[in-house]
């Protein structure tokens, strides 16, 4: 972990002191019990077919849901999907979409963050405009645009969020890298003849990408919700496919309170997930750095 | 300040242009007879007619620099083709479904900003008391929700269960008067026209529709404002001309509203400005699940029926939306603030 050898007393320091805070203790106690449910996802709701296991498993064809019973826990949906299996392998695919996007566009807004730090001019005026470009379109939209003209799918609704999502980091390193290029380390350096990417690399990135880190933790719930708004609006996941937003648009058309096992079980589900999130991002920002929100 | 102002009407077209070609380069995604069902007028266009004739007349096989410049000109005339869904071209879908949306934002604004700059204030004031505390978690739960799920939640309890506001925008009696001759629609945002109309019956009936879908967003939106507030509020009390009031001996009261609260706005007010982008632009899943049908549900559905001039004529209105209205908070900014120094 050369990232964290690097880091000077006082972040240290700081380090400690999130995890003692309490705010960031419940919300690592909540994400524990989801890595947890995600890992046991396969002992808690075994898959009748393990080579597709996110298909969500019908209980039967009755058109009207029906309550939690000891088959089903937390009942099923119109159609007879079982809820209880859809949250548990949900949170899989959860997982799988908030990691995965934050991690491409982490890399997305480094590198573009990096260059137009480091080479500023021309570069960087140009790199810049064309990120104010991407921010000019609202975030929700330029997905559901993108993911459209790509033909829908989960597998879509990922790549819009990565073309759509990494501005904010890129602005974030930008100023960092622009700040760190002028002290004495790159100074040197680069006095020593060592090439701009061997730099960026080694020198100037191990020392600013830790806001970075901290802004890709932030980012990971609403990346969450948004993907599911999709599948909610019927963009993304396709029908039978375990995901929170799909199993919730199924209690759309059944809005009695006698189906309210619909709704609130997917909601809880979901919702504590973006929550874990919220609270590490919030005692994040407490502790390191009140401008980040 | 002057030419700070000029600076930025500058960047407006080209940003604005950077937007039609991030658009058109999407566009390019799709397969040609699909860009062809964005480019056609009308639907009776593309019967009986030869597929190849309207490829040459829209100059598709044309070079993309040559096509570029000729769907900007159509843009630019406010032609932005034919929307399947709304079963209209979509510059008419805008001006139709647009007042709608505005009316929600309208409606949401005032208590979001009234009850976030309240409850952020009194957080501040109180800061580290358990008020302080569980108002925070409210807020981090709050901002947890995602809209759907909230909405929903809203629907079921106070439609479904208390029966209080129904969802649509207005009830069936109500909508064949406004539908009817005699009913003028001056601005098509439903509670100016019934007031305008002298329609006061019609008025409550659409605000009555408004309730649920302003509920959500006020409760969603408030955890922004409470907490924009909140930073502000504490950023300054801890300054030393706030020692300063204290130590002359004015009363706390005086110090918070008169003092303090000045400076404080100034970060909220810019929040503000964002607050309204936020909620013009941000309807998509509100509006669809309150079913109503203003420009984010117009984009939904256009996305859900594979409209592609449609969601396309959608981005365009909606970037054009967010870029003149950065650009009108980022000079309201720095008149108010004669402090900001902008080269």
């Amino acid at each position: 972990m050369q990232l964290f050898k690097n880091l000077d007393k006082d972040t240290r320091r700081k380090a400690k002191k999130l995890f003692t805070n309490p705010t960031a203790i419940l919300g690592f106690t909540l994400l524990t019990v989801y890595i947890l449910v995600a890992a046991l996802a396969p002992v808690l709701a075994p898959p009748a077919d393990p080579q597709n296991p996110y298909i969500i498993p019908r209980l039967g064809f009755l058109t009207e849901p029906q309550p939690p019973s000891a088959e089903t826990i937390f009942g099923t949906t119109e159609g007879q999907y079982d809820i209880f299996y859809a949250v548990v392998w949900g949170t899989r695919t959860a997982f799988k979409i908030g990691f995965l996007v934050v991690f491409c566009t982490t890399l997305i807004g480094v590198a573009v963050g990096s260059v137009a730090g480091y080479y500023r001019g021309a570069t960087d005026e140009i790199l810049m405009r064309i990120t104010d470009v991407f921010m000019s379109i609202p975030f929700l939209i330029a997905v559901i645009v993108l993911t459209t003209i790509l033909g829908k799918g989960l597998d879509k609704v990922i790549i819009a969020l990565i073309a759509f999502d990494w501005m904010d980091t890129a602005r974030l390193l930008r100023g960092n890298v622009l700040q760190a290029r002028e002290e004495e380390y790159v100074q040197a350096a680069r006095s020593l003849g060592l090439n701009d990417l061997r730099i960026i690399i080694a020198h100037i990135l191990p020392n600013t990408t830790f806001p970075v880190i901290i802004q890709a933790t932030m980012r990971i719930g609403t990346l969450v919700v948004v993907a599911s708004g999709l599948s909610f609006l019927g963009l993304g996941a396709p029908q039978d496919y375990a995901d929170w937003g799909q199993i919730i648009s199924y209690s759309r058309n059944w809005q009695g309170l006698e189906f309210w096992y619909t709704i609130f079980f997917p909601a809880l589900g979901m919702v504590l997930f973006v929550l874990a999130w919220n609270l590490i991002g919030d005692a994040l920002r407490d502790i390191f750095d009140p401008r980040l929100g | 300040m002057f030419t700070y102002v000029l600076r930025r009407l500058i960047m407006i077209p080209v940003t604005l242009l950077g937007v039609t070609l991030l658009v058109f380069a999407m566009m390019q995604l799709l397969d040609p007879y699909q860009l062809l069902s964005a480019y056609v007028s009308s639907p009776a266009e593309l019967k009986g007619q030869n597929i190849e004739r309207l490829i040459t007349k829209y100059g598709l096989d044309q070079p993309l620099p040559v096509k570029y410049t000729r769907w900007l000109g159509q843009v630019v005339k406010g032609d932005l083709g034919w929307s399947e869904s709304a079963s209209m071209p979509v510059g008419k879908a805008i001006r139709t479904k647009f007042p709608l949306t505005f009316e929600l934002a309208l409606y949401a604004f005032f208590p979001i900003i009234l009850g976030g700059i309240w409850l952020g204030k009194l957080t501040a004031v109180r800061h580290n008391s358990a008020f302080d505390h569980s108002t925070r978690m409210v807020v981090i739960v709050g901002w947890s929700f995602p809209d759907f799920v909230f909405g929903l939640l809203v629907i079921l309890i106070f439609y479904s269960w208390l029966g209080w506001f129904p969802p649509g925008v207005l009830s069936n009696w109500a909508s064949r008067v406004v539908e009817s001759a005699d009913y003028v629609r001056y601005t098509g945002v439903l509670t100016i026209d019934a007031l305008l109309n002298g329609r006061l019956d019609i008025f409550w009936d659409a605000l009555r529709h408004l309730l649920g879908p302003v509920t959500t967003m006020t409760y969603l939106w408030s955890a922004f404002l409470i907490r924009i507030t909140r930073s502000g509020m504490l950023d300054v009390l801890h300054k030393d001309y706030i020692r300063t009031a204290r130590a002359k001996g004015l009363p706390e009261k005086m110090v918070i509203h008169k003092h303090a609260s000045k400076n404080a706005m100034i970060a909220v007010l810019t929040v503000a400005g964002r607050l309204v982008i936020y909620l013009l632009t941000g309807t998509v899943i509100i509006e669809t699940i309150f079913n109503r049908p203003g420009m984010g549900k117009f984009v939904a559905f256009a996305a859900q029926q594979l409209d592609y001039s449609g969601i396309l004529g959608g981005t365009l209105f909606f970037s054009l939306v967010l870029v003149v209205g950065n650009l009108i908070v980022d000079v309201l900014y720095a008149v108010y603030d004669p402090r900001i120094q902008l080269g």
